[in-house]
């Protein structure tokens, strides 16, 4: 699948296959092309080269069927202000020949008491909940949802995982976008990782983590600073050490075991009269190994 | 499931006549408008009793006896004052008197001949200073006057502030709301929805036809009411002619508005649109000033084609077989259907 976008490639080459029922996540970071492919994937951008089949069909031959059994929550909409909430469900509603019936989506985005409000009247979280709740009205087969937690506030982004989960216990296929690695593991079954329009990896959270050599990270900040060479290559040669990255202000060790990579470290670290500033140790994520196939974070 | 499901047709035009209710503003350009725009030029263009005519005579020997001649007429037909050369030649020009007569010698009227005031002023004063000076008409006369209503400049305004509002509050109305709702991504995201195409720009139109069933009997009765004009016709007919004036103009809003990226963009065009309708279609004066060639072309336009028919079912009482009337009829059907197919092939949904 490719798409031509101001003379560059945005998507190039990106070959993937989505099961029934699977939750996929497109992870990457701003501008990785994201929304590229999901715009493709819905009808809404043509690709310049390449092949898009969606639940066995082809856009240029059944777009209408098609239409009739996606969901789709764009990036970003503004729906009308002056419109109520029950007002933009009945109308999206409309649309759909099946579907569901407003109030009860309402009651699955927890929204019933603002049913009567303006749209402009709601917060962040509750317009992303409404955007989403007008992609569920036609009870859709597939969901895509392009970064439905962009900018919200913990406790909202929450209220819309359960919602996403709610929607997966029907055993419906969803594909979302984001740039959260904590959304993708939690949601999501697979992800692909995308940057500069390439899929750079593609399994379960699980797997990636897996592949970093470790399921634990030890970050160091050194009283130095940042370590040089020598040093960095002395500490990936340590006992339990699967890998070892400069971060800013110090190291970022993939440690497996940890419980014996922690002691050799510490040894190491005694021996050679290397003061310590701080030490923790955290699970890997996802972001992990966006950094260690990138070398960047995802929000640099 | 007990709720009715009304089709997306029903919904959009419901969606868009919710939208305009709860905006005020949009309320006044489209009720409030056309009468305060009635007010002011029936104000300004009321029918008033005839002007003096003023007019100065130059200081000299002989003026004191042409002001003796004009003295009947003084403060009634005309108002004449004795000033030097000098000045009355300065009023002229500024247009403050209308003609200047110099007594001595012979007898000069001095006017610019291409101002219709100056020729009037000119026959007027030299018929009363000519029989002062003791002219006998040869044939007795009398003179009978009459104001008809259905002639008078207000009668010609209204229906053409009709139509001229039918235009700018379709187009308008249409145009901005779709650049918004296109920049606001809206557009993109009811296109990812099964609704059809049409449906979508059906709506604008449902509703522009519905609003004419309010808005142009506004202006009537307002315009009956305080300036006393009467719609000789039909008003069956009159809002059949409003609502096809406003299907016309909605397709050319929706036109105006499948491609453009921004509002900057869509004002632009609309203005190019309707600057020269504004001017050419006979709203504030009528077509006939504008040169043979260009009639033909100036009748079809669609505004010029509303404002005839309009003014031919309020002044003249024409019915639907009068030729003018249908002519519009066919006029304003071409040019919708026209402009609607073309925004619907034209029209940029992503």
């Amino acid at each position: 699948m490719k798409r031509y976008d101001a003379g560059a490639l945005a998507v190039d080459g990106l070959d993937l296959e989505l099961p029934r029922g699977e939750c996929f996540g497109l992870l990457g970071p701003n501008g990785a092309g994201k929304t590229t492919t999901v715009e493709i994937l819905e009808g809404l951008l043509d690709a310049t080269a390449g092949d898009v089949e969606v639940l066995g069909m082809r856009w240029a031959t059944d777009e209408h069927e098609l239409r009739e059994r996606l969901g789709v929550s764009l990036q970003q909409t503004h729906l009308p202000e002056r419109l109520s909430v029950v007002e933009i469900l009945t109308l999206f509603r409309s649309f759909f020949a099946k579907g569901k019936d407003p109030e009860d989506v309402l009651r699955e985005v927890a929204l019933e008491e603002k049913r009567g409000a303006w749209y402009d009247k709601l917060s962040g979280g509750q317009k992303q909940r409404l955007a989403v709740a007008c992609a569920l009205v036609g009870d859709p087969e597939l969901l895509f949802l392009d970064e439905p937690t962009t900018g919200l506030d913990p406790q909202s982004r929450l209220q819309l995982w359960d919602v996403i989960e709610t929607f997966k216990r029907g055993g419906r296929t969803v594909l979302l976008t984001t740039h959260y690695m904590e959304e993708a593991e939690r949601l999501c079954d697979r992800v692909g990782v995308i940057d500069h329009g390439k899929l750079i990896a593609l399994g379960s959270p699980r797997d990636l983590i897996a592949s970093l050599g470790g399921q634990d990270v030890i970050e160091l900040t050194l009283e130095s600073g940042r370590p040089d060479g020598e040093s960095v290559s002395r500490l990936a040669s340590l006992a339990g050490v699967r890998g070892v990255r400069a971060v800013p202000n110090g190291v970022a060790i993939a440690a497996d075991p940890l419980h014996v990579a922690l002691p050799a470290l510490v040894d190491h670290l005694r021996a050679s009269g290397i003061g310590l500033e701080r030490l923790a140790t955290r699970h890997a994520t996802l972001e992990d190994v966006f950094v260690s196939l990138t070398g960047r974070g995802l929000r640099d | 499931m007990t709720e009715r499901r009304r089709s997306p047709l029903a919904e959009l035009t419901l969606v868009r006549l919710r939208l305009f209710f709860r905006e005020p503003s949009a309320l006044f350009w489209t009720f409030g408008f056309p009468v305060v725009l009635s007010i002011a030029l029936g104000v300004a263009f009321r029918s008033r009793p005839p002007e003096a005519v003023r007019i100065a005579v130059e200081a000299g020997p002989g003026a004191e006896r042409v002001l003796a001649e004009l003295a009947p007429a003084q403060g009634g037909d005309v108002r004449a004052i004795v000033m030097d050369a000098a000045e009355a030649r300065r009023e002229l020009r500024t247009g403050k008197v209308v003609l200047v007569v110099a007594p001595g010698g012979v007898r000069t009227y001095r006017y610019d001949e291409t101002r219709p005031e100056g020729r009037l002023a000119r026959r007027l004063v030299d018929d009363l200073l000519q029989r002062a000076e003791g002219r006998v008409d040869p044939t007795a006369i009398a003179d009978d006057h009459v104001t008809e209503p259905g002639a008078r400049y207000i009668d010609f305004l209204v229906p053409g502030l009709v139509g001229m509002n039918l235009m700018s509050s379709s187009m308008w109305g249409i145009g901005f709301t779709i650049v918004e709702m296109r920049t606001k991504r809206l557009v993109k995201r009811m296109l990812a929805t099964p609704m059809r195409r049409s449906d979508f720009l059906l709506s604008f139109v449902v509703m522009r036809a519905m609003f004419v069933i309010v808005e142009v009997p506004v202006v009537f009765v307002f315009a009956r009411l305080a300036f006393d004009v009467r719609v000789a016709g039909s008003a069956a007919l009159l809002l059949g002619l409003s609502t096809l004036g406003a299907l016309a103009f909605a397709g050319l809003g929706l036109l105006v508005a499948s491609r453009a990226q921004n509002t900057q963009t869509a004002g632009g065009l609309m203005n190019l649109v309707m600057m020269p309708m504004f001017i050419c279609s006979g709203v504030f004066f009528s077509t006939s000033n504008f040169p043979d060639f260009l009639q033909p072309y100036l009748r079809i336009l669609p505004l010029t084609a509303l404002n005839d028919g309009l003014r031919a079912v309020t002044s003249e009482g024409a019915g639907i077989g009068n030729a003018t009337v249908t002519f519009a009829l066919v006029v304003l059907c071409v040019w919708g259907l026209a402009s609607f197919a073309a925004a619907l092939k034209m029209f940029r949904w992503r």
